[in-house]
């Protein structure tokens, strides 16, 4: 009964100081701005935690977040070794093709409007194969280490990548690339120069796009067959033998690295689209 | 109505490469198959065979080519099995049969929808919430952003083991997953939109004296469509693969997840196939009736929808 008061208590201390910092004098300063979303980050871990102990809910339904945390602490060679051969041996590898192989079919295909009106739609389509079908396929035709899961990732990541650049190829107006005839500059100068630069916001945003998707398609392609490492791996047999909390870290391993890669192609895309009016 | 040649060139080209992939897929497995039929082969060991790639195969033994066209349990089964076994099962069983993919289909459909439905509802509530409310800005939409960035799809299998356990079964589970994968892309597109109306519009608004309510019927929701529709469309496709990924675990034995699981673990690739590609039909057809509707209505509405 205590708990479920100090549940209660914690979730309105939590608003009333948000709302108190939102509504203050220096709600436009960014350190309260960066605080405002942690306040209530904790308030809901302080809350899940109390409601756990209020209830006693079963720990293989929904663990506490401190025995997470206990998990995180004691497991971290373990999670370390997965979160290597998932995230950068399987996701990587094959952001990295899937991104290459589409950055090439984007130029191809932009040199010829008939290319692009056939391959656009066709690609469409062929994202819309779920990973659930394409993932068995690839495991059992590369094996079961990470090759197949950089291949199931490269096929994941390549549409929305080949998408946005044929987007981002079109994205100069023609007195731009007439200024570049003037210069008597040829298909690749204008290329290299002018059009390639214009279209990194739009390459950008797909290769933001793909960084969830490679998590997701390295992590699920685990689930149909793996060495005995790896975070899908660990994901399913720890829920077989309903460990919960190693589960729960897993997850929570897979959020930093998500949220960390995200992350880390939005600093790239800073340095690279410094001239873009969104990033001024 | 221009697109067609070239679409058509793309595909043909697509199904050339996968018909002549076909041989050098099935080559090993069609030529072990012959020497249990005692065809000749060349050479007459499984082990002697390894060393050769499947094209070194299929080029000393010609006469299995035809052979790797029709295998029953091909590793890349050809174009036209596949479409066999779609129509077989689409047309050639009743709808209410376990064998045919429609009932299997509509076992997807359903909780998609369903799913789809409450999580764009309540994507679009929290969306007007952020919007009017300075607190729920600042406190939940940075978790909104980052939560998009978390491959929470991998988690739906769980997910749908642990609603089990509690009670809950039947359609619920897997529409909460295919609910929850469409409401963070509507809360995104819908904030960006209701947002959308510049300083100019809302100041003209002032000075007709609107009332909050009058200038979120007549500007901001109607300004919000094109980032709404834009939403929904990614919203579907994702409410179909997550319920799809949800079906994975062992309690469904209906729906496209089951079926390419079962195709997969009992050595019916056939079938495994022919749901894959119903699904992407399915998801396209999903996808192309939003285009439609976005069409028309930001048509009626005076916008040019792109």
């Amino acid at each position: 009964m205590m708990a479920i008061f100090g549940a209660l208590v914690v979730w309105g201390a939590g608003w009333y100081l948000n709302i108190r910092l939102a509504n203050g004098s220096h709600s436009n300063n960014p350190f309260v701005k960066a605080l405002i979303p942690a306040i209530f980050g904790i308030t809901l871990i302080l809350v899940w935690e109390l409601l756990v102990w209020a209830f006693d809910i079963n720990p293989v339904i929904l663990p506490a977040p401190s025995s997470i945390g206990a998990r995180l602490m004691v497991e971290g060679p373990r999670l370390w070794a997965d979160f290597q051969q998932t995230i950068i041996k399987g996701a990587m590898t094959g952001y990295i093709l899937g991104g290459l192989a589409a950055f090439g079919v984007a130029i191809l295909a932009d040199r010829s409007d008939f290319l692009t009106r056939g391959i656009l739609p066709v690609g469409g389509f062929m994202a819309a194969l779920p990973i659930v079908g394409t993932a068995p396929i690839f495991v059992k035709w590369l094996g079961s280490d990470w090759e197949s899961k950089a291949a199931v990732v490269a096929v994941m990541v390549f549409f929305p990548i080949l998408v946005n650049t044929v987007a981002g190829l079109k994205d100069t107006s023609a007195m731009q690339r007439d200024l570049m005839r003037t210069y008597g500059a040829g298909y690749w100068p204008t290329l290299f120069k002018l059009r390639l630069p214009a279209a990194m916001p739009f390459i950008f945003n797909g290769l933001k796009i793909a960084t969830t998707l490679a998590l997701i398609g390295a992590i699920v392609a685990e689930f149909f067959g793996s060495p005995t490492v790896g975070m899908g791996f660990r994901i399913s047999t720890s829920f077989g033998q309903l460990a919960l909390d190693m589960v729960w870290a897993e997850i929570v391993v897979a959020a930093l690295a998500g949220s960390g890669f995200y992350g880390a192609m939005t600093l790239i895309e800073k340095r690279v689209t410094f001239w873009h009016p969104s990033q001024r | 109505m221009k697109s067609v040649l070239p679409i058509l060139t793309v595909i043909a080209a697509i199904l050339l490469f996968w018909v002549v992939s076909v041989v050098p897929m099935n080559m090993h497995l069609v030529a072990d198959q012959a020497q249990r039929d005692a065809l000749v082969v060349t050479p007459d060991t499984p082990a002697a065979r390894q060393d050769y790639s499947g094209t070194g195969l299929a080029l000393r033994n010609p006469h299995l080519i035809p052979l790797t066209y029709t295998f029953v349990r091909p590793r890349l089964p050809s174009p036209h099995q596949v479409a066999g076994e779609m129509y077989k099962t689409i047309f050639g069983q009743k709808i209410t049969s376990k064998r045919s993919l429609v009932f299997h289909g509509w076992v997807t459909l359903a909780p998609t929808l369903l799913g789809f439905l409450i999580g764009t509802t309540l994507g679009i509530l929290l969306a007007v919430g952020i919007v009017y409310s300075r607190v729920m800005d600042l406190s939940v939409m940075p978790w909104a952003i980052v939560s998009q960035t978390i491959p929470i799809l991998a988690l739906a299998p769980m997910v749908i083991v642990v609603l089990g356990s509690m009670g809950v079964q039947g359609l619920i589970p897997k529409s909460i997953i295919a609910a929850y994968l469409s409401f963070f892309p509507v809360v995104v597109g819908m904030v960006k939109g209701l947002r959308g109306p510049d300083s100019m519009q809302l100041d003209l608004l002032r000075t007709y004296s609107a009332s909050k309510s009058q200038g979120f019927w007549a500007l901001r929701l109607p300004a919000s469509a094109p980032y709404l529709f834009a939403s929904l469309k990614i919203g579907i496709s994702a409410s179909l693969v997550g319920t799809i990924v949800a079906e994975l675990p062992t309690g469904a034995r209906a729906g496209f997840g089951a079926r390419m699981l079962v195709g997969d673990q009992y050595g019916q690739p056939l079938v495994s196939w022919a749901a894959l590609f119903a699904a992407a039909i399915t998801a396209a057809a999903l996808v192309g009736a939003f285009s439609v509707i976005e069409r028309i209505t930001l048509k009626r509405m005076g916008m040019n929808a792109s």
